[in-house]
């Protein structure tokens, strides 16, 4: 019954974002055959998303920032969960990264005296952001893109990958379909890159699109390689709340870098109220000294709204709970407040933040340089993801390699604005660089025709049902469940409750039915990513359920605390021999000395 | 809530009819979280591309009562509702399924596209040194979010069908931002001219009209191109004193 077209490459990238293409670029450069998979067209992915701007410390703006700096601030705003040797190799070598897309064409806004220039951001001492605008993903993708295309990689797009394929322990192909004629494919490949993404459309308010369904976490956790770090999802504090239908959408926090401020219904800046100790001296205490330091006064530090991205989302749900919300249920952001302070305000505001001041107008019939945004938490970032080797991005299974979001390690417990964008540069880049070296060591190792066979049956079984469930139906109770369950703020007996719902879910997916036939058949593909989101969903709520203490990005009203004792270790979940999903504490290895004198000299 | 009907569009290139379907209307809503709230009650196997669903990512392109748009910047509010709401697939691609087209033809011109060559860096630490008003022309060309509903709209590919010999407005942009770049030293002029058929458009507009992105493409992109074209085929003087200094 088999019948698919078979591929054969020595690297195979799974993902074509950011991280993908960046590995692509990389694997290709070093003599490798590249086959390149895309969910959706190449060019679409959600770094084409990104808004704000790529971290790293260039020093074009503040040139008191170096490495250290970007290292040291990553730690903090990762509360010292991070995996500090990727914390390390980020920070040097972020800048290299972004001036190589410039050596790719990629224009980035420019400083006075020509170079690439730096905006401010949550949790960054100094101006660090390179960016173009607030699009800056787009350029981005767009110049990996454009660069890729040149490199004889050869790209699948709107493929979706179902099943990692195995030669004993280790990764040796993929097998998926495409889905304009809903056709199997069998990719062979020496070694396997995921950079698949988030897990964002388990929730119902999310930023992110269709196709961030944990794919890649599942497909490695199902092979059997380690995640890590579930229990830090982020939210980011400024999503579009109205009108119902743009629920979620991401509102940049290039905002508040150019010097936006959040309000409650009193118009008070609520984010001076609560300053966290570890920020306390970066922090201004008053409103004149916060907009100093936007205007680039080095002797001023930045204002609270730049606080971390976990921190201010969670100062937002106090005030929305203590009845202090903006009408819809959110509250205000306002960036038009500068026309106090500069006569061209309403030329900077769209010079700066062009796509929000065109979204706010198209879709909430607000102008954003005359009035406030309504704004509120919206799932954006997953911290968690597949356990790699700092250096190599080599997963826990020889073969399977990880770069990007569905990676993990670099955030710790909640990563900074503008540091993913880095993290897929430098990390896809070693991705690709590393499983190159693999893919020239070792070779193809022999595909089991059992385990195509039982993929095929498993993705068919939809069609053959009589009647069923309607797939939507079920993704959507699940984003419903998993937004009231396991969100910002979570405790034992509503996490207890979610495992309940999951399971049962999980029951309700195995008997989904679909109507149509393989042609691009939406609800196909939404059954079959339902397996993909209830495994990232029952990861997150195990490890949440596991870490009784807050965190970061963790929130538990029952354990309102840190704990010094649970910053000692990581949370480390696999599929045990009766494909059980388990989960212990892997304790975080000793920094090295050097970095942690860097650490303490920064406090 | 107001009700609204459709008609979208539905089946193959060999099979395609309009399909009907009404819907109650929720405030702010726009076209596409109509289909997609279609697609998950009455007709899950209904084809539709979309991704970001904020205007950043180009992939809901379709023609919303005639008229080429993204479906997540179309507002229902801006339709009129006492009839039903057409949606149909773009019109210049071949259609695979219900709103969903073959734009790959799209991906294979943009592979002819000679790359961005930088000339060698000229600051000390091996880098470039670029005024912002050197490149404000180029970063408008480059906010393209590839949803190609400049092509769909263009009449040369649109009623004429020359895919073959015309790459089409986004091509054009995307060379301006090239030919443009200030650190580029490639020339496509050629290739403007013959490969890519930039005699074909006549500057009717309707390109910039659709782009959702407001790019300018006519006036900025595709005149300021044939310009370079005619003064590199057409102006025999100048091509003297090229060929004598070598200038580009």
């Amino acid at each position: 019954m088999s019948s698919y077209d078979t591929y054969k490459y020595d690297v195979l990238v799974i993902g074509a974002g950011g991280a993908g293409l960046r590995a692509a670029i990389e694997a290709s450069a070093r003599g490798v055959t590249v086959g390149l998979i895309c969910k959706s067209l190449l060019g679409k992915a959600h770094t084409v998303m990104a808004e704000g701007g790529i971290a790293a410390a260039m020093g074009n703006v503040d040139d008191r920032d170096n490495w250290k700096v970007h290292f040291t601030d990553t730690m903090r705003g990762g509360q010292y969960l991070n995996n500090w040797r990727m914390a390390e190799l980020h920070a040097k070598e972020a800048p290299d990264c972004v001036r190589e897309l410039e050596a790719w064409g990629a224009l980035f806004d420019r400083t006075k005296d020509g170079k690439i220039l730096q905006r401010n951001f949550g949790g960054h001492k100094y101006p660090r952001l390179a960016h173009v605008g607030d699009r800056t993903g787009l350029e981005m993708i767009r110049t990996l893109q454009d660069h890729c295309i040149h490199q004889g990689v050869e790209v699948h797009m709107e493929c979706t990958i179902i099943t990692l394929l195995k030669d004993g322990g280790r990764v040796i192909g993929a097998f998926g379909y495409e889905r304009e004629r809903g056709r199997f494919k069998t990719f062979h490949a020496k070694a396997v890159i995921l950079a698949t993404g988030g897990v964002g459309r388990s929730y119902k308010i999310t930023s992110n699109s269709w196709e961030y369904t944990g794919d890649g976490h599942a497909l490695a956790y199902d092979a059997g390689a380690e995640l890590i770090d579930m229990e830090f999802l982020q939210f980011h504090p400024t999503g579009m709340i109205w009108p119902p239908s743009v629920r979620g959408i991401l509102v940049t926090e290039g905002v508040r870098g150019e010097g936006g401020v959040l309000l409650n219904k009193n118009g008070e800046r609520f984010m001076f109220n609560s300053i966290p100790e570890p920020y306390r001296n970066q922090t201004s205490d008053n409103e004149e000294e916060g907009w100093r330091y936007i205007q680039g006064d080095k002797n001023a530090k930045r204002p609270p709204e730049l606080l971390t991205r976990d921190h201010v989302a969670r100062c937002i749900v106090r005030e929305i709970k203590e009845g202090r919300g903006s009408p819809h249920g959110g509250v205000f952001l306002d960036i038009s407040w500068i026309k106090k302070k500069i006569s061209n305000s309403e030329e900077h505001i769209k010079k700066k933040l062009p796509g929000m001041f065109h979204m706010f107008k198209k879709l909430a019939d607000i102008d954003i340089t005359k009035e406030p945004m309504e704004i509120g938490p919206t799932t954006h970032y997953m911290m968690g993801g597949i356990r790699v080797d700092a250096d190599t991005q080599m997963s826990t299974l020889p073969g399977l390699f990880a770069a990007g979001e569905c990676g993990a390690g670099l955030h710790g417990a909640n990563r900074l604005g503008g540091n993913s964008l880095s993290d897929l540069l430098v990390f896809g880049k070693r991705a690709g660089e590393y499983a190159a070296k693999f893919s020239k060591e070792n070779n193809v190792g022999i595909i089991d025709e059992k385990q195509i066979t039982a993929t095929e049956h498993y993705a068919l079984q939809p069609f053959e049902r009589e009647k069923g469930d309607n797939p939507f139906d079920v993704q959507f109770a699940l984003q419903d469940m998993m937004q009231q369950l396991v969100g910002i703020v979570r405790n034992e007996t509503e996490m207890l409750r979610a495992k309940e719902h999951l399971r049962l879910m999980n029951q309700r997916a195995k008997n989904v039915f679909v109507t149509g036939n393989r042609e691009f058949n939406p609800g196909w593909h939404t059954a079959l990513d339902l397996r993909n989101m209830l495994l990232a969903s029952e990861a997150i709520t195990m490890a949440a359920l596991e870490r009784k203490e807050s965190r970061g990005a963790h929130f538990r009203e029952d354990y309102p605390d840190k704990d010094p004792n649970c910053g000692k270790y990581n949370l480390v979940i696999r599929k045990n021999a009766d494909g059980q999903m388990t989960i212990r504490q892997e304790p975080i290895p000793e920094i090295r000395e050097e970095l942690k004198k860097i650490i303490e000299e920064m406090k | 809530m107001p009700t609204a009907a459709f008609q979208i569009l539905r089946g193959d290139a060999n099979n395609g009819r309009f399909e009907s379907y009404s819907l109650e209307i929720s405030e702010g809503m726009v076209v596409l979280d109509a289909i997609l709230l279609i697609q998950a009650k009455y007709a899950n196997d209904l084809a539709v591309r979309w991704n970001c669903k904020a205007g950043h990512c180009g992939s809901c392109s379709a023609e919303v009562n005639g008229i080429p748009k993204l479906m997540c910047m179309c507002r229902m509010s801006d339709l009129p509702l006492d009839k039903p709401v057409l949606v149909q697939p773009m019109k210049a691609f071949p259609l695979i399924k219900d709103l969903v087209t073959d734009v790959s033809w799209n991906f294979e011109v943009k592979k002819k596209i000679k790359k961005f060559k930088p000339r060698p860096p000229d600051a000390a630490d091996g880098t470039w040194r670029m005024a912002q008003e050197d490149i404000d022309r180029v970063q408008e060309f480059r906010k393209c979010i590839e949803c190609f509903l400049c092509q769909d709209v263009c009449h040369v590919l649109r009623e004429h069908q020359l895919h073959e010999k015309f790459v089409g407005p986004r091509y054009f942009v995307q060379v301006a931002s090239l030919e443009m770049h200030p650190l580029d030293v490639e020339d496509r002029r050629e290739d403007l001219k013959k490969a890519n058929g930039i005699g074909y458009c006549n500057i009717t507009k309707c390109c910039t009209n659709v782009c959702p992105q407001d790019i300018t493409i006519t006036d900025n992109a595709i005149i300021p191109l044939k310009e370079r074209v005619a003064d590199k085929f057409y102006d025999p003087l100048k091509r003297f004193f090229r060929i004598l200094f070598g200038k580009k």
